[in-house]
């Protein structure tokens, strides 16, 4: 997957995420309208298909609402790509199938760089800087879960 | 290996002996807890399973707290959305408008949650319940709809914290004030993943309403719980909620073994610790009161999951008594359940708060997140006795909150400024 970087600080919270003035729905397509809004108003209109979203430590912290991840690959975004997650966030990303990826460098790249990302390999390229990192692979239990595509199809076939 | 009682708890919700940091478990949960914004999509991911039940009917809690009473027609059809399902499934424990509570004051009192247990809650101060010596942590909807079905939850066992809080409490210090201090000085992922077990002279003193606060905040550490250990205390609040000869298993008193492994121990001198503020936009921007300055306010609220309780309301008594709220603010007071709002009626809390020209609400988690119920515009500020200060928390993303205890929510109202109560 190809795509450009939309940059974001340290404890992106889960209120800067999707505010809760919205949370009355949880209809994805109008959750997606609202992603970061109040981080960056115009995230929606400007964030195209298949970009990334690129930040520092603590990504989600905050809320359980899992509309937060859910509004984020409802607005197209491929993945979040960040130093550190919150856990809640974190457990959430997989059990949607929002891919995450953790790498400590992300203060080298910079917002509107092209990044090619292998979700498989867990590598990324930069494509603008030319350089190229490898996120933490997942335990081999959260593994199992993303391979079956989140929570719901990893429990329904042990019912 | 010697264990501490989150590892304890663990191990006997997944039928092993011990269970050590970083190991992987399925976990039997004896709660399931989702309220308004959350369980509706967990009904929608439950429905996927395409089951006839869920895994147990009496172990299941749905509490329609946050924007109810129904702020809008798609809040109401949220709501709607849980009730249904209550009666399609049979949950034994779906509190109705007139019975609900803010859940995390609310299943303590009615002797849902207690010593021992595994509770999972969709909604990040699950937290809260390790005041009572149970494993208690926040989960997403797909996990609580995974745990409605099967009863139970994947979790990666913690490391753990611990906070040893020594000496006595300076006067108008509560368990809010030790908490919010605690995030100022390891940050809002100082505990990430990790477990925060709360223990020391101090605890031991602290009532249960001031523990449950603490417990409550473990979540803007970052923790994945906070607990306390039983003792007298906890024993006396379990005997008198959740009861004896009631349809449930017996409470489980356990504690953390003297050689059990920590990643990290923090010491406190309560002496250091002042009614603390934790300034926008982190409630790791804590500051004791002393050092605030003078911030012009233009709301206080005093309520939510946090401090909400009878002891809150009490102190709010305490130092509103005789007083008026400064013309400027408006002051606004919810007891967080409705055996709460009944207590302080009795206890005539209600008359000095009238009196100070409050607005009393009826239980609801309503401007903690922005819902309803006391929202900010642009540039207003809010002392409020709640658990986060993010943008946009209340209201407007150009507003600002102030996180305190009771005392000080109660005496800036006075004022029209953040205030000590020992300055009026």
């Amino acid at each position: 997957m190809q795509g450009k970087v939309w940059k974001f600080k340290d404890n992106i919270d889960t209120d800067l995420i999707i505010p809760a003035r919205y949370l009355n729905t949880h209809e994805a397509a109008e959750l997606a309208k609202h992603c970061m809004e109040d981080a960056d108003p115009e995230f929606s209109k400007k964030a195209g298909k298949g970009d990334f979203i690129v930040a520092g430590e603590n990504f989600g912290c905050g809320s359980s609402r899992e509309h937060a991840p859910v509004a984020i690959k409802a607005a197209g975004i491929s993945a979040v790509i960040a130093k550190s997650f919150a856990r809640i966030f974190f457990r959430n990303s997989i059990n949607v199938g929002l891919p995450i990826m953790e790498i400590k460098e992300t203060d080298e790249i910079s917002e509107g760089d092209i990044l090619k990302v292998d979700l498989e390999k867990g590598t990324i390229n930069d494509e603008t800087t030319g350089k190229t990192y490898r996120a933490e692979p997942f335990p081999e239990f959260m593994k199992n879960i993303i391979d079956k595509g989140g929570l719901v199809q990893h429990v329904k076939e042990k019912l | 290996m010697p264990q501490t009682i989150t590892q304890k708890i663990l191990a006997a919700h997944c039928g092993k002996k011990e269970v050590y940091p970083g190991q992987f478990i399925e976990a039997d949960c004896d709660v399931v807890l989702g309220n308004d914004i959350t369980a509706p999509p967990a009904i929608t991911e439950f429905e996927k399973f395409e089951i006839k039940k869920v895994f147990d009917k009496n172990k299941i809690v749905l509490v329609p707290d946050h924007f109810t009473p129904n702020k809008d027609i798609k809040s109401a059809q949220q709501v709607k959305t849980m009730r249904e399902f209550a009666k399609k499934f049979k949950i034994k424990h779906f509190f109705e408008l007139g019975c609900m509570g803010v859940e995390h004051a609310l299943l303590p009192e009615q002797g849902l949650v207690y010593s021992g247990q595994l509770i999972i809650g969709a909604d990040s101060h699950t937290c809260t319940y390790g005041a009572l010596g149970a494993f208690s942590t926040g989960v997403g909807s797909t996990d609580m709809a995974a745990a409605m079905a099967t009863g139970k939850i994947w979790l990666k066992v913690p490391e753990q914290m611990k906070f040893v809080f020594k000496g006595k409490l300076n006067k108008w210090v509560s368990g809010k004030d030790l908490i919010l201090y605690t995030i100022g000085d390891i940050g809002v992922d100082g505990a990430r993943y990790m477990s925060m077990e709360f223990t020391g002279p101090a605890i031991s003193k602290l009532s249960m309403d001031s523990r449950l606060a603490m417990c409550n905040m473990a979540i803007e550490a970052g923790g994945k719980n906070g607990i306390i250990i039983p003792d007298a205390i906890t024993k006396d609040y379990v005997h008198n909620h959740v009861g004896v000869g009631r349809d449930r298993p017996l409470p489980v008193y356990l504690s953390s073994d003297i050689d059990a492994q920590y990643c990290r121990v923090i010491e406190y001198d309560c002496a250091d610790i002042e009614p603390q503020v934790s300034f926008p936009h982190l409630p790791s921007n804590a500051k004791p009161i002393s050092k605030v300055g003078k911030v012009k306010i233009d709301q206080v609220v005093i309520g939510s999951c946090t401090n909400g309780r009878i002891e809150d309301l009490r102190v709010a008594a305490k130092v509103l008594k005789g007083k008026k709220r400064h013309p400027d603010i408006r002051l606004i007071i919810i007891p967080a359940t409705q055996a709460i709002y009944k207590q302080a009626m009795k206890e005539g809390l209600f008359d000095i708060f009238m009196k100070a020209e409050a607005a009393i609400s009826t239980p609801t988690c309503g401007p903690c997140l922005g819902g309803h119920m006391g929202i900010l515009a642009e540039g207003e500020r809010c002392v409020a006795t709640t658990n986060r200060n993010f943008v946009g928390r209340m209201g407007h993303p150009k507003s600002e909150v102030y996180l305190s205890n009771a005392a000080v929510a109660a005496a800036s109202a006075v004022t029209g400024h953040i205030t000590g109560p020992g300055d009026i």
